[in-house]
């Protein structure tokens, strides 16, 4: 049920990727997705996909697990191919009724669908290597680049941490929730939108109620242990690169600059886009 | 109403790292009347267990037949007017109130089967008596402003007040006054008796188990143990003790007594029948 949503989940493999310090593995995807919005041509499309499959491979995450996470966003794709097909001016190739699909709509509608499925699965398995812990730990070195955000840098992380903690924890207790109304014979499954919608209140309200004793809770054990806040804070568990993380800022160098080659090539692919 | 557990497994998360099998081909049968415990160490899959006794857990393979019927091949809406009869109360049940007022909560359950409001008052009333509270003290306060207990309470009367046959209850007793399990304990027995419902009790207490049930369902890493009367089930102390579980204190009591006195039962698990065997013992 609830628990198939793939994205944002950390899946252990203990493979080299998931050994890389989250602090490269952020720079990379950014820098991944930064070079998705300068492909041009297929050329570029083609590269970016090896890219993926090999960095996929070295992540011995099932592949299955991976297209799983895109299914949930195939309306959005669906919706924006057919968006691009027809809207996009241009030379007509066919025509459906009133609609007409031109050559260049198709173009940009095939760059738009690669260009998104790239962008979740390139971003899903930075998430599926990275335990949330590490990937908050990462954001918050990150963060102390950026003017005005790096005096917060760390109750940001703090934050986005524990909101990462909670997510499953959320999830659980709305299962549990929905199952022990729908035990005193709440009907979730059938019925009308309206009714659907009013059955929701027997979920939310004690789901509300239980995050924030939750949070109150929570709140009150840091203040036992005197947490305040991120001044001369330690840490037990220092960040550091090793010999894996500078080969791969190498080969992320080398990344951008041959995607950023591919939009210079000019050979045609034998078909027109 | 029987219910037929017949080779249920269940695997939570299948195909995913988190896979982890919680249930192993369990076979058991519960027959009509009857009042069932279960017993096993945290962890063993008891909640699972009864969670696929009304559908709410889908089993990995094999099936629950309810008066012969296979629950997992009806509809939906069928499986929706199953829970009307197989009533289940959570794990702290208090975590499930919303209403705004405690006899609102407690009708929803009855309200959900469509009765009339008269009915509705009217098994709202009995069943916040039956788990040990003032009706009028308390059917206007907000569910929220009451104690741990009485939430436990109310939750209880929510699932009572569906006047089901079948009455599954996952712990209702734990983290209570020892008075306030005593009494509640005392109506379900009652319950049970006077209606001839099913009652299938989860507990970590040998005690209360010994006391009350015709049966023990033992599990242990989601395979069953024992499935027999607590008579020969007790009887079994260094098997329990192996998987974390033990027998009531008073049978421990009686174990040490038969080394001085040869001739004294140990097959005992309540105080009653411990007093009894030992009067008779010390008396000649
Ligand atoms: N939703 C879930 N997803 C994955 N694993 C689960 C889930 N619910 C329970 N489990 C696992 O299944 C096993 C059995 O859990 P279950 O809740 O049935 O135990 P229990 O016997 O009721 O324990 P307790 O006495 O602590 O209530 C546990 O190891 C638990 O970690
Ligand atoms: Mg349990």
């Amino acid at each position: 049920m609830l628990k198939d949503v793939t994205i944002g989940q950390y899946y252990p493999t203990g493979s080299v990727i998931h050994k890389l310090d989250p602090r490269t593995k952020i720079l990379f995807t950014t820098a991944f997705v930064v070079m998705l919005f300068f492909l041009n041509n297929l050329w570029g499309y083609l590269a970016t996909f090896l890219i993926l499959a090999t960095i996929t491979l070295l992540s011995k995450i099932p592949v299955g697990y991976i297209i799983r996470g895109i299914k949930g966003l195939v309306l959005i794709i669906m919706l924006t191919v057919v968006l691009n097909l027809f809207m996009t001016p241009g030379t007509t190739i066919a025509t459906l009724g009133p609609l007409s699909v031109t050559l260049e709509g198709l173009k940009v509608a095939t760059y738009m669908a690669l260009r998104l499925i790239f962008l979740v699965v390139g971003t899903s398995i930075m998430t599926l290597t990275t335990s949330p812990i590490d990937l908050t730990d990462g954001m918050e070195w990150c963060m102390r680049f950026i003017p005005f955000v790096r005096r917060y840098a760390h109750e940001l992380a703090m934050m986005m941490s524990i909101a990462l903690r909670f997510i499953p924890t959320l999830m659980e207790e709305t299962e549990r929730i929905m199952k022990a109304q729908k035990a005193r014979g709440a009907n979730f499954e059938t019925g009308s939108i309206i009714s659907r919608a009013k059955n929701l209140i027997p979920i939310l309200i004690p789901l509300f109620i239980s995050a924030f004793r939750r949070a109150d809770e929570l709140a009150t054990a840091m203040e036992a242990r005197c947490y305040r806040g991120g001044e001369n804070r330690t840490r037990m568990k220092q960040l550091a690169f090793e010999f894996r993380d500078h080969a791969s800022l190498v080969l992320m160098v080398m990344m951008i600059v041959g995607l950023y080659l591919t939009t210079m090539i000019n050979i045609p692919l034998g078909f027109p886009i | 109403m029987s219910v037929e557990i017949k080779n249920l497994s269940h695997t939570y998360s299948e195909g995913s790292p988190f896979e982890f099998r919680a249930l192993k081909d369990i076979s058991i049968t519960i027959e009509n009347g009857s009042f069932i415990g279960i017993i096993g160490h945290t962890g063993s899959g008891k909640s699972t267990l009864i969670q696929h006794l009304n559908g709410l857990l889908t089993p990995t393979s094999g099936t629950v037949l309810v008066d012969g019927k296979d629950i997992f091949e009806t509809k939906k809406s069928e499986l929706i007017q199953l829970r009307h009869h197989v009533g289940l109360v959570f794990q702290y049940p208090e975590h499930q109130l919303f209403e705004e007022t405690v006899q609102k909560d407690v009708g929803f359950g009855p309200k959900n089967q469509g009765l009339s409001e008269d009915e509705i008052d009217q098994r709202v009333r009995q069943s916040i008596k039956m788990v040990g509270l003032d009706f009028d003290a308390i059917k206007d306060k907000s569910p929220f402003e009451l104690s741990g207990g009485q939430m436990r309470r109310v939750a209880i009367a929510g699932v009572l007040a569906m006047e089901p046959s079948v009455l599954i209850l996952d712990e209702p007793t734990a983290g209570l006054d020892p008075r306030g399990r005593e009494e509640i304990l005392a109506q379900i027995k009652s319950l049970h008796t006077q209606k001839q419902i099913t009652v299938v009790l989860v507990s970590h207490s040998m005690e209360d188990i010994g006391k009350m049930v015709d049966k023990i369902l033992v599990i242990n890493e989601g395979e069953v143990v024992f499935f027999d009367t607590p008579n020969r089930v007790f009887t079994e102390i260094s098997t329990l003790e192996s998987i974390g579980l033990a027998v009531p204190q008073v049978t421990y009591l009686m174990r040490r007594l038969k080394e001085k006195y040869p001739e004294i039962r140990e097959d005992i698990f309540t105080v009653e029948a411990a007093k009894k065997e030992i009067l008779k013992v010390i008396r000649g």
